[in-house]
């Protein structure tokens, strides 16, 4: 039936008005008969059907003038795309015609196959031709004489798309021989091809979760690394970047419908301003009068983060808020076969680097850094030469404080914000710290990573509930064997 | 306070000692009835659990503003049991004994309910559980308003098994790791074996519950399905993870019409605030959906329209939602009022026997009725596929109602066990 329709589509029948009989089966019909229409309009080869299908993907028929809401299921989907994509192949554009080899690419009917062939035919731009090219070996893998298939099959070898496979790996149990054994050998070269993309996404889940843990990890870096402060309202503090980002984005939505995709380029200064200006209250309020005490500080930091969460409860309500993505920060980029990278965690990773950065650029070349590596090296001596250690330690703190705002800030992109939030985050922080050594920028940096690495690794080969015990045994036993981490801060400062 | 307490007991007991009654609820309040509203308000299940607790004091208002049960006004008792399983149990005992609650509206996942179906017992106290479960239960004091795994989880499989839904050969089986997850796919696992689907064709994965980094699991779905065959995942994650999941999935642009993903604890609520766009016809199975077009469904939509915007309740004022579990809560609602008034009694054992056989025109459309023995609903069975607005299409539906199996014909040693509650009393004597 199909195959009927392209031929007559190849025919290139003159332009007629839109079929009403085509339309009424498309507002009434069953699945079959929907596709059928489908494949009507497509044989009209009518302009205006690519209009129509699109409307009707959208759920809407217009028939004698008047919408009709009609349900389309994914199969009904399927074949509009098709249609679509089969229309859009010789239109004269190049963008349409390489979207439409890209959407064939992603598994056609075979019965489209003189369609691909014309278009073939036709073509002349190198991407699209080769793309049909693999899209016609896929078609003719199926059908057609031996010596055609075993081609079909070999082309289809070069290829690094999924489908490929899919294909290959059904060839393989064919009953003629060479068909087998030529299919072996493609599946072979496509299945190597796809491992590296499969290696690189693992890679990149990776870093991406690396990246996630060294963000939430880095204000600790500071607040217990440099400081020694058991901040126990860590955690807190990322919930609290991730509502600040909750609400710039909502004043966004009221204010500046227009700006809101910009919204977090403010977010990320108010929610570095916001939780530092908490953290330094905390420390002028609560921790300074606890230094040196690490006991009373840990009882002192958790209840503080209880008060935080539960403030959080009462203002925003225990459900979790909704931050939306802005569109920069949606869909991804096709960087292997069957890989798709996510722009939100491409964006967090480059975020993640830029603090970092920033971060080391802070401690190592300002009057600021100078303090703090003072104080928490010496800081008798520090006050001795005329620090104001009582301030640096309000600046250092709030610092610490405020990367885990924008930790926050970033979280609230991927996951989700409501009052419990920092509770997931804690232990992950508290771990990749003692991991890199304490005290240790490099460490941490170190650390966030392998975890990051280690559980994707083995989420891949044990699944997310395994993966999770094993890395926290790992840990524990790690921590036995070498209880300074992975950098140990070597010298006098050892002890303090 | 321990005073009053004492001369209650007392004209209780000199109560009972004279009529010789064991309905005590009526005695204890007056005018009022207490119920228990026993849902996560905080936590990783409050996306799903808080809306319930709305539901359910809409229609107490609804049922208060008609004159209440049997003349006597409701007066609910909200606790929060925060996503805890073994604080369910706790706040349970607390509304039962402290509270003297007639009854009881409670429970999302199934380890809450596993966690207070003992205190329900022991105390004789009746609960009403209004989502989709595993089954392989049936408790004299529970009455089950939500789905059976026949009501949900096994027509949508056969629906994506079948020409219109894909024709799926292969299966990702993905789930929270707890009861109801590892439950359904045990039964699932058995109903795709007995349809002659290989056991390489399945395969399992489970994430713990808050769960936020889904990229593994997307790719690893991702490379079952280029293994050949169509491949259809069946989505079993609860509470907040399912965000995390769905933005994965649209970013990593896994298309429905490659690879339909069909949840089973996903409906309009826990679709709020993510981008839909790119999800467009993964599917869910539910009993009822918002975009259902029934006369009933429409009273109840704009019913809790009006009541959002009146009681302020985040998000729904601007945006009302209604789905699945709050529908099957309020259907239990008015079924307990009914019985309440045909059993002129608050009594669990007088409740629980006029319960049967109960028939309430649901919001979907369809007249729902509680079996006689088995404590489930009779319900039809939709499957909707997601739309760009985040509501759903439906693309399937049975004819009518279909009675509950509690008890799986695919687990092995169902088919001697009884489709009704042991009676406890019987083991008593």
């Amino acid at each position: 039936m199909r195959n009927l329709l392209f031929v007559l589509l190849l025919a290139a029948a003159p332009a007629f008005a839109i079929d009403k009989a085509a339309l009424a089966k498309l507002a009434e019909g069953d699945n079959d008969e929907k596709i059928q229409a489908i494949a009507a309009l497509l044989a009209e080869g009518d302009p205006e059907a690519a209009a129509v299908l699109a409307k009707f993907a959208e759920g809407e028929v217009v028939v004698d003038g008047k919408p009709v809401e009609v349900v389309v299921n994914n199969r009904v989907r399927v074949a509009v795309a098709d249609a679509l994509a089969a229309l859009g192949l010789l239109a004269p554009e190049r963008a349409t015609r390489l979207a439409a080899a890209k959407a064939l690419a992603g598994g056609a009917d075979a019965l489209m196959l003189p369609l691909v062939k014309k278009a073939l035919d036709k073509e002349s731009d190198p991407e699209i031709k080769s793309l049909l090219e693999l899209v016609a070996s896929s078609m003719q893998m199926k059908g057609g004489d031996k010596a055609t298939r075993i081609a079909a099959i070999e082309r289809l070898g070069t290829s690094n798309s999924p489908n490929s496979r899919t294909l290959l790996a059904e060839a393989v149990a064919d009953a003629d021989e060479d068909i087998r054994i030529a299919a072996q050998k493609s599946l072979r070269e496509v299945q190597g091809k796809l491992a590296w993309g499969e290696r690189a996404g693992l890679l990149f889940a990776g870093v991406s979760l690396g990246s996630i843990l060294l963000l939430a990890a880095l204000g600790l870096a500071i607040t217990y690394g440099l400081m020694g402060v058991i901040n126990m309202a860590h955690g807190e503090l990322i919930m609290i970047g991730a509502y600040t980002t909750y609400v710039i984005q909502d004043f966004f939505k009221m204010t500046f419908p227009k700006a809101f995709d910009w919204y977090l380029l403010a977010a990320i200064p108010a929610s570095f301003v916001v939780a530092g200006l908490v953290g330094m209250m905390l420390e002028r309020v609560v921790i300074r009068w606890l230094y040196g005490r690490p006991l009373e500080t840990l009882l002192a930091t958790w209840g503080i983060s209880l008060m935080l969460i539960q403030s959080v409860r009462t203002i925003f309500g225990a459900a979790n808020v909704q931050v939306e993505n802005p569109a920069f920060m949606s869909g991804g980029i096709q960087a292997f076969a069957g890989v798709v990278l996510p722009w939100s965690r491409i964006w967090i990773i480059a975020f993640a680097a830029l603090v970092l950065f920033l971060m080391y650029f802070l401690l190592t070349k300002t009057r600021l850094g100078l303090f703090v590596r003072g104080v928490t090296q010496n800081r008798e001596m520090a006050a001795c030469v005329g620090v104001h250690t009582g301030r640096v330690d309000m600046w250092a703190f709030g610092l610490g404080s405020g990367i885990a705002g924008l930790a926050g800030c970033a979280l609230s992109q991927i996951g989700n914000v409501g009052p419990d939030l920092g509770q997931g985050y804690i232990v992950d922080s508290f771990m990749v710290v003692v991991f890199g050594g304490v005290g240790q920028l490099a460490g941490t940096v170190y650390a966030a990573l392998t975890l990051g690495f280690a559980n994707k690794f083995l989420e891949s080969v044990s699944g997310a509930v395994i993966a999770k015990i094993v890395v926290l045994v790992f840990i524990i036993f790690f921590i036995q064997r070498r209880p300074q981490g992975l950098f140990a801060v070597k010298g006098r400062t050892v002890e303090a | 306070m321990k005073r009053r307490n004492f001369v209650k007991q007392l004209a209780l007991s000199a109560a009972v000692a004279a009529i010789g009654l064991g309905s005590t609820a009526i005695l204890a309040q007056g005018k009022t009835v207490k119920v228990g509203v026993l849902h996560s308000l905080s936590g990783t299940m409050a996306i799903s659990e808080t809306v319930l607790k709305d539901i359910a004091l809409m229609a107490f208002d609804e049922i208060n503003a008609k004159g209440g049960v049997m003349g006597m006004k409701i007066e609910p008792v909200v606790v929060d049991p925060a996503s805890n399983w073994p604080l369910f149990a706790e706040k349970a005992r607390q509304l039962i004994t402290q509270d003297k609650v007639a009854v009881t509206f409670g429970c999302w996942t199934s380890v809450s309910r596993k966690s207070v179906l003992p205190v329900f017992e022991e105390l004789n106290s009746l609960l009403f559980y209004p989502v989709q479960y595993e089954g392989e239960e049936i408790s004299r004091n529970v009455f089950y308003t939500g789905a059976a795994p026949n009501q949900q989880a096994i027509p949508a499989v056969e629906y994506l098994m079948s020409k219109d839904g894909g024709s799926a050969k292969r299966w990702v089986l993905l789930g929270t790791d707890y009861v109801y997850p590892r439950t359904t796919n045990k039964i699932l696992r058995a109903f795709l074996k007995s349809k002659g689907v290989a056991e390489a064709d399945i395969m399992e994965e489970y994430t713990p519950f808050g769960h936020s980094d889904y990229q593994t699991i997307i790719a690893k779905i991702k490379k079952f399905s280029s293994e050949g065959k169509k491949t259809a995942v069946v989505s079993t994650i609860n509470g907040d993870s399912n965000v995390p999941f769905y933005k994965e999935l649209g970013n990593q642009g896994l298309k429905a019409t490659d690879v339909p993903v069909v949840a089973f604890s996903v409906g309009e609520e826990e679709l709020r605030g993510v981008d839909t766009k790119p999800l467009v016809g993964h599917l869910a199975a539910w009993n009822y959906f918002m975009s259902i077009k029934a006369p009933a469904n429409d009273e109840f939509t704009k019913k809790w329209g009006a009541y959002a915007k009146a009681k302020n309740i985040a998000g729904h004022k601007d945006k009302p939602l209604t789905n699945d579990p709050m529908e099957a809560t309020y259907i239990g609602i008015y079924m307990w009022k009914q019985a309440v008034e045909k059993a002129k009694s608050f009594d669990t054992a007088k409740v629980s026997a006029a319960m049967g056989g109960q028939t309430f025109t649901a919001p979907s459309g369809i007249t729902s009725t509680m079996d006689a023995k088995n404590h489930h609903l009779h319900k039809a069975v939709f499957i909707g596929e997601v739309k760009a607005d985040g509501q759903f299409n439906v693309v399937w539906k049975t004819k009518g109602p279909v009675k509950a199996q509690p008890w799986s014909p695919f687990i092995a040693g169902n088919d001697k066990k009884k489709d009704e509650p042991a009676l406890m009393a019987e083991k008593k004597k």
